[in-house]
C-alpha cells in the first residue's frame, strides 16, 4: 500500500435546502474541493461517490454517473458505494484503497443526500432501509425505536440518565452554532431536550439528528505526490471497516456495537496509535445514545462510562478529547450519503488548524467514525498531519 | 401501499414464520433462529437446519413507546413495542399491545398472540402476524 493523504476537502451549507437540487449540491461540494486542492480537475483519474437513497428520495439511480457529467469529469470511472448512513464513510475507504493500490492517483471521494424534496414520512421509510425492513421496519419499528431499544438497556445495565443523553444534543448544539457550515446555529440547554416532544421513549426530539440536505467532498492523492496539492497534506494513516447483523435484536449485546469495536482495534493496530493519542474526533451520533456508546466502544472510557463522560465535560471542545467539534450529525446535521465525508472535512480542517472559533488546538491525530443503521456497519478512520 | 412497498410474494413466503413462529435450529450446535435461516452463521458448511415451531412464550429485553410513527401505523400510536427474547433463545422485534405500557418493563413476561400489523391502503392486501402481549 502507498501512503495517501487528503489534499482538498470541501462541504455545502448543511440544512433544508429547498432551492437547490441533488446535482447543485454535489457539483458545490466537488468543485471547492477540487479548488481546495489548487487543481483544474484534469487531473483526476476518478469517483467515488456514497449516497444512500437517491432512488427513494428523488428518485434517481445510477448517481455517480450524474456525478461525473455534472462535475465536468467524463469520461473518468464513477462508482456508487452504498451502506446506509456509513455510505461516506466507506466511499473514503473504498478511495483511500484505490489510490493506496496504486491503481488511481486523483481520486475525488463525495457524499450526498438530497432528503427534503420528500415529506418526512417518505424520509423515514426511505431510512427504515437501513434496518431489517422485513423484521424491525415492517412490525413498526421506527429508526428512533431501534435507538430507544439501545438506550434502554443502557440505562438499565449501566445507570445511564436521560439527562446523560440529553448533555450530548446541547454540546453538539454548541459546537454546531461556531460552525458556519451547520444545519443548526443555535444553542439550547438541557431543559429545551427534556419538555422536546417524544418521539420514541426514552429518545425525544432533540435526541435525534435531523433530516438535512447536504454534501461533501474530499480529493486524495499519493503522499508523495500530495504537497504540489496543498502545504499541509493529511494523511489517512488508517482506514477499517466492519459488519454486524442487519437486524438489531439478532446482536449478543445491546449495550456495544461490535462493528465499532472491530473496525476501531485494527484501525489503531494499523495507525500504531491508541485512544489516547486522538485529539479531535467526530462520531456517529445520529441519536444521542449512539454518542455515548461511541466513546466506550472507541477506547475513549471503559463500557458504561459514556454517560458520566459527557456529565464530566470530558468531550467538550475544551475536554480531554473534543468529540464533534462539528456539531456532529446532531448539530451539523446528517445528510446521510454524506455524513462520513463531512467528518473526514471537518478533522482535514482540524488538523490543518483552519476550524477558527472551534479549532482544538495543537490538534495532530484526528479520527472518524461512521455507522451504517443499527451498527451493521461501521467505518474508522484516522488521519494525521503531515509534515 | 405498505410502507417499504413490500409485494405479495413476500409477504407469501413469510406466513409460517409470521402466523406460526416456525424458525431454525441447527442440529449440529443446538442453536435456535428466528426467523429461518437455511445456513448457521456459526457452523456454516458444517451446520444441519431443520425447522422448529417456538412456543411463543419470552420476556422483554428491551422497549420503547413509539409516538411518532411510521407510514401506515398512525391509529396505533403511541404503542409499546419490544425486543422479545423468546424461551427457546432466539429475538425478534414485535409490538406490545392488549397491555398497559406501564406493565411494559425488562424482563416482563409476554406470549405472542395474533394480530393484523398493517394493510396496502383500504383495498389492499392486509398483512397477519405476530404481537406480544403482558402474561398476568
Amino acid at each position: 500500500m502507498r501512503r495517501v493523504a487528503i489534499v482538498g476537502a470541501a462541504m455545502t451549507k448543511f440544512g433544508e435546502d429547498w432551492e437547490r437540487g441533488f446535482r447543485d449540491l454535489i457539483a458545490e461540494a466537488g468543485v471547492k474541493a477540487i479548488d481546495d486542492a489548487n487543481m483544474s480537475g484534469k487531473e483526476i483519474d476518478a469517483i467515488y461517490g456514497g449516497t444512500m437513497a437517491a432512488g427513494r428520495l428523488i428518485g434517481q439511480e445510477h448517481i455517480t454517473a450524474l456525478i461525473a457529467d455534472y462535475m465536468g469529469l467524463n469520461p473518468i470511472p464513477a462508482t456508487r458505494v452504498e451502506a446506509a448512513c456509513a455510505s461516506g464513510g466507506v466511499a473514503l475507504r473504498t478511495g483511500y484503497l484505490a489510490v493506496g493500490s496504486g491503481l488511481h492517483d486523483i481520486v475525488v471521494v463525495g457524499g450526498v443526500e438530497k432528503m427534503t424534496d420528500v415529506p418526512v414520512g417518505d424520509a423515514a421509510v426511505a431510512l427504515g432501509g437501513a434496518g431489517d425492513q422485513e423484521w424491525e421496519l415492517f412490525m413498526g419499528a421506527t429508526f428512533p425505536a431501534l435507538y430507544a431499544f439501545i438506550a434502554r438497556r443502557h440505562m438499565h445495565e449501566f445507570g445511564t440518565t436521560e439527562e446523560q443523553m440529553a448533555m450530548v444534543a446541547v454540546k453538539n448544539h454548541s459546537n454546531a452554532s461556531k460552525n458556519p457550515y451547520a444545519h443548526f446555529q443555535n444553542v439550547i440547554s438541557v431543559r429545551d431536550v427534556m419538555k422536546s416532544k417524544k418521539v420514541a421513549s426514552p429518545l425525544k426530539l432533540y435526541d435525534c439528528s435531523p433530516i438535512t440536505d447536504g454534501a461533501a467532498a474530499l480529493i486524495l492523492a499519493p503522499l508523495e505526490k500530495a504537497r504540489k496539492y496543498t502545504d499541509t497534506p493529511i494523511e489517512i494513516i488508517a482506514s477499517s471497516q466492519a459488519s454486524d447483523t442487519l437486524a438489531l435484536h439478532h446482536r449478543k449485546s445491546l449495550t456495544t456495537l461490535n462493528a465499532t469495536v472491530e473496525a476501531a482495534r485494527k484501525a489503531y493496530n494499523m495507525a500504531g496509535v491508541k485512544p489516547n493519542d486522538i485529539d479531535v474526533c467526530e462520531v456517529h451520533d445520529c441519536f444521542t445514545i449512539a454518542e455515548i456508546i461511541a466513546y466506550e466502544d472507541l477506547g475513549f472510557v471503559k463500557k458504561g462510562k459514556g454517560g458520566r463522560a459527557i456529565e464530566d465535560g470530558e468531550t467538550a471542545l475544551d475536554g480531554r478529547i473534543p468529540v464533534n467539534t462539528s456539531g456532529g450529525l446532531k448539530g451539523c446535521g446528517h445528510p446521510v450519503g454524506a455524513t462520513g465525508v463531512k467528518q473526514a472535512v471537518e478533522i482535514t480542517w482540524q488538523l490543518r488548524g483552519e476550524a477558527k472559533s472551534r479549532q482544538v488546538k495543537g490538534a495532530e491525530i484526528g479520527l472518524t467514525h461512521n455507522v451504517g443503521g443499527s451498527g451493521a456497519t461501521c467505518v474508522v478512520s484516522i488521519m494525521r498531519r503531515a509534515d | 401501499m405498505s410502507p417499504a412497498n413490500l409485494g405479495l410474494p413476500l409477504t407469501w413466503r413469510r406466513i409460517p414464520e409470521r402466523y406460526g413462529l416456525i424458525g431454525s435450529e441447527c442440529e449440529n450446535c443446538k442453536t435456535n433462529y428466528f426467523p429461518v435461516r437455511k445456513m448457521c452463521p456459526k457452523c456454516r458448511r458444517k451446520g444441519k437446519m431443520r425447522e422448529v415451531k417456538f412456543s411463543g412464550k419470552g420476556k422483554v429485553y428491551s422497549y420503547t413507546v413509539i409516538y411518532s410513527p411510521p407510514t401506515g401505523f398512525e391509529l396505533d400510536a403511541p404503542y409499546a413495542m419490544g425486543i422479545i427474547e423468546l424461551a427457546e433463545g432466539p429475538k425478534l422485534t414485535a409490538q406490545i399491545v392488549d397491555s398497559d405500557p406501564k406493565d411494559v418493563k425488562i424482563g416482563t413476561p409476554v406470549e405472542m398472540i395474533f394480530r393484523k400489523i398493517q394493510e396496502d391502503g383500504y383495498e389492499g392486501l392486509i398483512h397477519y402476524g405476530f404481537k406480544f402481549k403482558v402474561v398476568r
